[in-house]
């Protein structure tokens, strides 16, 4: 059985931050695996251990700075990855769902997996919507927002028993055939560290880097009818009063509130 | 033509807060487009759906009468069967679990691009939508170039549509392929119930992933005791194994309204927001002076919690 997981770099900002244009000036970001793809990544690996010939290929779209994080992944179990990048990317100020779609369409074609990982969304842009694209364009079954995946069904029966994760503290268990893209919710597991041991063999695992040529795909392939055309910081709507000094005359003040309102009261 | 095609949502029997956004958020765009306002109404009691929907501004309902719960590729056929109908310029859906379980499908099939969970949008021959980046930190402006675009709408940006319409029902044949369904649900499941129903506390403290590390709890718990507060959390507590399920405020979690909610290390993005935004009091202690939670909250400390808990817990000891 073969699972391809997708693996976004994805760029967090810090607490205070500028914005050049439509994006957030460089040195403000701090790039990192993205934390739904981190769940993601460790539900494959558990399928691999648990499994007697399960391959976990990655796959990610980026640019070369994003292999320390493909890396990451490699050495906490993924056996290897491809890394797609094109000048024609670059030069892309966004890649809409439709973008990425073709991309990773044409990655599964040539890998054909029998399952596909995604995380839930990317905590940058947030779409939340590649996985259940893909599925679609590559008539693969599908579930989102999976947050229990029953991992010995699926390498017996060929089927997937998933929980989705609803709104409210609800659940709903649902049979999803296979071949299949699942978008993986935190929580799902706990993702592990990598060891010392799985970075030093992380070292010798390939990454295969793949440009459009390579997979088929021409420049019209990676436009987006999406166009960013300003990016700004919201309004701050706040009217609440801030208490203002050090800890202690802060904690005091809203001591005070606190107790007003009957907290705390014998 | 430029109509507009919106997708009602219902679960268990019962239609989701979403179905009566939709219809406001379809509205507005109708207006604007100068077309009609189509709902579909998929799966389960679709008459019953159909006539608590048939709000002012509604002008015409489909029925798409196939199975009981949603099922992504019942959904998905219905959509795209229902668009190749009525052609609509607009395909609008909510941004719920749901809807992002067949949203991209359709978008997908139907080859529209797809803005997902917006918050405000304009048409102006195409559309403009305006969503949020990098976990609220920033809004940013989506120019839309295609004449015909799928859009899931954030709940709870749009209020619930109201009053009785007169919008004709009919029920569409969307000739389902049964051939085509590849997944099958086979029952619900209630999380987070346990020995606390945090839903019934007066004063709750919340911890978020501010505390960094699981021995730290220790400091938010000896907080609630001294209040006399319950102890919940956000998300990455729970998702870090730190609290049970049953403590976790939100969207996918509890929906609790005590009289006073104090948000410890809580950034508050909107998931989380959702579940506690109607307490009474809000107080929050964040480092960040920016943190969204400072929009909803009555009080504030801008502060590093590891020094302004212990003050606090001093207090009222």
């Amino acid at each position: 059985m073969k699972v391809l997981v997708t693996v976004k770099e994805v760029a967090e900002v810090e607490d205070d931050f500028e914005i050049e244009g439509t994006h957030i000036a460089e040195q403000f970001l701090e790039y990192d695996l993205n934390e739904w793809d981190d769940y993601a990544v460790e539900e494959a690996v558990q399928m691999q251990e648990a499994g007697d010939d399960v391959e976990v290929v990655s796959v990610t779209i980026g640019p070369e700075r994003s292999e320390e994080t493909i890396r990451m992944a490699l050495a906490k179990g993924v056996d290897r990855a491809i890394r797609v990048w094109d000048d024609a990317l670059e030069d892309a100020e966004m890649l809409d769902v439709a973008a990425k779609t073709r991309i990773l369409q044409a990655v599964v074609e040539a890998e054909e997996p029998d399952l596909v990982f995604t995380g839930v969304q990317a905590n940058d842009d947030s779409f939340g919507a590649t996985g259940v694209s893909l599925a679609d364009a590559i008539d693969y079954e599908w579930a989102a927002v999976v947050n229990a995946l029953d991992i010995d069904t699926l390498l017996a029966e060929n089927v997937a028993n998933v929980h989705r994760e609803l709104e409210g503290g609800v659940e709903e268990l649902t049979e999803v055939d296979l071949p299949a893209v699942l978008t993986i919710q935190t929580g799902i597991n706990e993702p592990r560290y990598a060891s010392l041991r799985g970075i030093r063999q992380a070292q010798s695992k390939e990454i295969a880097e793949q440009d459009l040529d390579d997979l088929g795909l021409g420049l019209a392939d990676v436009e987006s009818d999406l166009i960013l055309t300003d990016m700004y910081e919201p309004e701050s709507e706040s009217d609440a009063t801030i208490f203002e000094g050090d800890a202690g005359d802060t904690a005091g003040q809203l001591a005070e509130v606190l107790r007003e309102k009957g907290v705390g009261a014998e | 033509m430029t109509d507009v095609l919106a997708v009602t949502e219902h679960r268990r029997g019962s239609l989701r807060d979403v179905s009566f956004e939709v219809v406001t958020a379809g509205r507005e765009l109708a207006d604007a487009t100068g077309g009609d306002l189509h709902l579909a109404v998929i799966s389960g009691d679709v008459d019953k759906f159909a006539e608590q929907v048939n709000c002012d501004g509604v002008d015409q309902i489909h029925t798409v009468a196939y199975g009981e719960e949603f099922n992504h590729d019942v959904y998905t056929q219905a959509v795209e069967a229902l668009y190749d109908d009525l052609s609509p310029s607009i395909v609008l859906m909510p941004n719920s679990v749901n809807g992002l379980d067949y949203a991209p499908a359709v978008a997908n099939g139907l080859s529209l691009p797809l803005v997902t969970d917006v918050v405000d949008f304009e048409w102006d021959g195409a559309l403009t939508a305006t969503r949020e980046m990098y976990g609220s930190k920033v809004e940013t402006t989506i120019e839309v170039d295609a004449e015909r675009v799928a859009v899931t709408i954030r709940g709870g940006e749009w209020p619930a549509a109201n009053g009785t319409g007169d919008a004709e029902v009919t029920a569409f044949d969307a000739d389902i392929d049964e051939g085509a369904i590849g997944s099958r649900v086979t029952g619900f499941e209630e999380v987070g119930s346990g020995d606390v129903d945090i839903s019934d506390a007066e004063v709750l403290v919340s911890v978020g992933r501010g505390i960094e590390e699981e021995e730290n709890l220790e400091l938010v718990e000896e907080l609630a005791d001294a209040l006399g507060a319950t102890l919940s959390s956000s998300r990455p507590i729970v998702d870090a194994g730190w609290l049970p399920k049953n403590r976790q405020v939100g969207q996918s979690g509890k929906v609790v309204t005590p009289k006073i909610y104090l948000a410890v290390g809580i950034s508050g993005a909107v998931q989380h927001v959702a579940g506690m935004k109607g307490s009474e009091t809000i107080i929050a202690i964040n480092t960040d002076p920016n943190a969204p939670i400072f929009d909803i909250a009555d009080y504030g400390i801008v502060g590093d919690l590891f020094d302004v808990v212990p003050e606090l817990v001093d207090e009222f000891q």
